[in-house]
């Protein structure tokens, strides 16, 4: 199974989709495939991390996104803590690169990191020795989310190449939308981003999405829906002018799902504002949507990710 | 009183707009006389100095310069700003006002100028603030400030946002025939922005500056100076539409001039890839298609100056995620090189360029200097415009290292210069040199 010489994720970080070969993805989603029965109880792998230590390291909340990166830790056997960064040192007015270097001297393996602005991690990940996962940098990447929506997707439809994506909503300030523009388009996949004019960033159309912002028309024959979640706060800073024409306009209702694939999957990354972007009957509605499937296999991915960057066959890496 | 004959040069008159290998000599500080024959009989009795064939122009004046004195002197104080001036070849320069506490008193004005005295390196001639603590609401004391020295108005950072204060400094600062230099962003549209938009800052989820926003308050000053009759000047132009804009009004007659930095001369938006703060400039650095138009508004004289825009700071400002590491690059010992490569590139004459780096800056700032002119004080340089060296931080004089040029090979690097015809920097003599 661990041939040296076929084709890997390389590491040493995970700091986002772009950079990544199509290859690496491809593997990284196999790793997680394998890991799917591991998180489910169905297999034990708990030797695999034993030893190694997973520190979590949160600027900004998140208890669905750390806990995933916790049990997946766990279930392989790793040593995981979480560092408490609201009330630690960050708050008296140290640096992040001072966070970094003092962290590193506690020698960990693994680093798990989110901050609320882009390009934190990978400047946090030039100052450590051991690897960095990115869980999610300001407006910039969220790969262990856009790797766990393509196994998802890659479950149910039994591909990801060819199929036709949308992701709807606020765009300009989501890292999710980033990175799963680029792994979707990356492994084949169309993409479509839908959002209103105010929340698509200028020049994103040099990636080879298709924009609109009519959603209407933006989900015609769509494979799968992703929903964002809309951050509430896009009112006051009059990106838009009410949650009822956002939900009108941009709210995913069965009727708008019409126009997609009649076996078009929903997901959202969660957590959802129901009545804002996306409609309760269409989030519940299990022949349609995969949001739990997503949980499920965030863990499975994040598994997949801290093996791959720390696990047994990482020394076996010519 | 000593003199110094300057032989074997290359003498660049920008104002004569001529080029011609000669002589210089320095009497009592002046240029007293200079030519192709001059000294060549023997008859003159002076100490020599043999240009091997360098380039003898009047040394750069320097629009655009943040010092670190008072407030934050372990990024630049006065004595390793000066020295770092006279290091890249600009004999003088003017200092914004963005100290702290701000320079907009007429006390703080002559500690600035007492302060940089004492150094004996560049001229340095201090702006003083359009409004009273930068704040845009009240206009600062233009009469007194002007008496104590200041040598011309603006907010330096920051743009003068209200339309109301900006109307009224362009119709008061006509009383003493102010200098006034906006800094040309629309504050609202450029709030939290870090980047140009496009392509590598949608990718990057970094916020960005619109071009509008420049665009918006330069066509609005333009208008404002048209009314009142007013001078203004807009530091760092960026944009094509504001070259354009900026050209049809000084085709109507309006009194407006404008400068570019080195770096958005040279660079585009492509350095943020990686998150380099040292590539975070305000305005930020813009499309290539942008830089393009700044280089042909140079060449065409759109543009009448070239500023260092030189602004120190410190790792700990720069090391830093790059929504929140502060704004800026050192300038001031790249200038020369970097306008140098309109120069090498055929783009540009010698003296035409000179006259973008001195001569023009000069005569906005109303001082005597940017001239060979007999008369004039000899602030002079001497460089190899075909030498060349590489960028490293270790070789820069500046007290913050934080280049956008870092590694860049250049052509052209002062070799002496002189500030009233003494010999304040030598090369060979200071810097550690690695020249290769």
């Amino acid at each position: 199974m661990d041939d040296r010489y076929s084709l890997r994720f390389r590491g040493p970080h995970l700091l986002g989709i772009e950079g990544l070969a199509p290859y690496e993805i491809q593997d990284l989603l196999d790793r997680a495939e394998a890991c799917v029965d591991v998180n489910r109880g169905l297999a034990d792998r708990r030797d695999r991390l034993a030893g190694r230590t997973l520190l979590n390291l949160f600027f900004e909340n998140s208890t669905r996104t750390r806990t995933s990166f916790e049990l997946a830790g766990k279930r392989l056997g790793a040593d995981v803590v979480n560092m408490e960064v609201a009330t630690s040192s960050v708050k008296k007015g140290e640096t992040l690169i001072d966070t970094a270097m003092t962290l590193n001297a506690m020698h960990p393996d693994v680093l798990v990191v989110r901050h609320g602005e882009s390009g934190a991690v990978a400047l946090l990940a030039r100052h450590v020795r051991c690897s960095v996962v990115n869980a999610g940098d300001g407006l910039h990447e969220h790969p262990t989310q856009a790797l766990l929506d393509a196994l998802t997707i890659r479950r149910r439809k039994g591909r990801i190449e060819g199929l036709t994506v949308a992701i709807c909503g606020d765009v300009l300030h989501s890292r999710v939308a980033r990175s799963n523009m680029l792994l979707l388009l990356a492994m084949g996949a169309r993409v479509r981003l839908i959002a209103p004019p105010t929340l698509l960033p200028g020049g994103i159309d040099a990636y080879g999405a298709e924009i609109t912002t009519d959603m209407m028309r933006g989900l015609e024959g769509v494979d799968i829906v992703m929903m964002l979640r809309l951050q509430l706060e896009r009112m006051q800073s009059a990106h838009l002018p009410s949650i009822r024409e956002y939900f009108r306009l941009y709210g995913l209702t069965r009727d708008k799902l019409a126009n997609a694939a009649p076996d078009a999957l929903v997901l959202h990354p969660g957590p959802m504002n129901r009545g804002v972007e996306i409609d309760g009957v269409v989030a519940d509605d299990i022949d349609r949507s995969a949001i739990l499937d997503q949980v499920e296999m965030g863990v499975a991915v994040r598994m997949a990710v801290l093996d791959a960057l720390a696990g047994p066959d990482r020394e076996a890496r010519p | 009183m000593s003199r110094l004959l300057i032989t074997n040069a290359r003498l660049v008159d920008p104002v004569a707009g001529t080029e011609q290998p000669g002589a210089l000599l320095i009497q009592h500080g002046r240029i007293a006389a200079l030519g192709p024959r001059l000294g060549q009989d023997g008859s003159i009795e002076a100490e020599r100095l043999d240009a091997q064939g360098a380039v003898l122009a009047p040394g750069l004046v320097d629009l655009r310069v943040q010092l670190g004195e008072p407030g934050a002197e372990h990024k630049e104080s006065f004595a390793t700003g000066a020295l770092a001036a006279v290091a890249g070849g600009v004999t003088s320069f003017a200092c914004l006002p963005g100290t702290l506490p701000p320079i907009d008193d007429p006390s703080m004005v002559e500690f600035v100028a007492r302060r940089a005295r004492r150094a004996r390196l560049a001229k340095v001639y201090p702006y003083a603030a359009i409004t009273k603590g930068l704040k845009g609401e009240q206009l600062a004391e233009f009469g007194l400030l002007r008496e104590a020295g200041a040598i011309g108005f603006t907010d330096g950072h920051q743009a003068v946002a209200s339309a109301r204060i900006m109307r009224r400094a362009l119709s008061y600062g006509r009383l003493i025939d102010a200098f006034l230099v906006q800094h040309p962003e629309e504050p609202d549209l450029a709030r939290n922005g870090v980047a140009n938009p496009g392509p590598i800052a949608a990718r990057l989820g970094l916020t960005s500056v619109p071009r509008e926003a420049e665009v918006i308050m330069i066509e609005r000053d333009l208008r404002l100076a048209r009314a009142t009759g007013g001078r203004i000047h807009f530091s760092r132009v960026t944009t094509a539409e504001t070259l354009d804009a900026i050209r049809r009004a000084k085709a109507e007659g309006v009194r407006v001039t404008c400068d570019c930095t080195p770096h958005h001369l040279a660079l585009n938006e492509l350095e943020v890839e990686g998150y380099r703060t040292f590539a975070k400039v305000s305005p930020p650095l813009r499309a290539e298609a942008d830089r393009l138009a700044v280089e042909a508004a140079v060449i065409d004289g759109t543009i009448d100056a070239i500023a260092s825009d030189h602004r120190p700071q410190d790792q700990d400002s720069k090391r830093l995620p790059f929504a929140s590491a502060e704004f800026g690059v050192v300038g001031l010992e790249t200038l020369l090189p970097v306008a140098l490569r309109l120069f090498h590139d055929g783009r540009i004459g010698l003296p035409a360029l000179m006259s973008r780096l001195a001569t023009t800056p000069a005569r906005l700032l109303g001082i005597d200097a940017g001239t060979l002119a007999v008369g004039a004080p000899a602030d002079l340089i001497l460089f190899d415009p075909n030498r060349p060296w590489k960028v490293t931080e270790r070789d820069l004089h500046s007290a913050s290292k934080n280049t956008a040029f870092e590694g860049r090979l250049m052509m052209g690097r002062v070799e002496t210069t002189l500030v009233d015809g003494r010999v304040v920097f030598r090369r060979d003599q200071t810097s550690s040199g690695s020249e290769d």
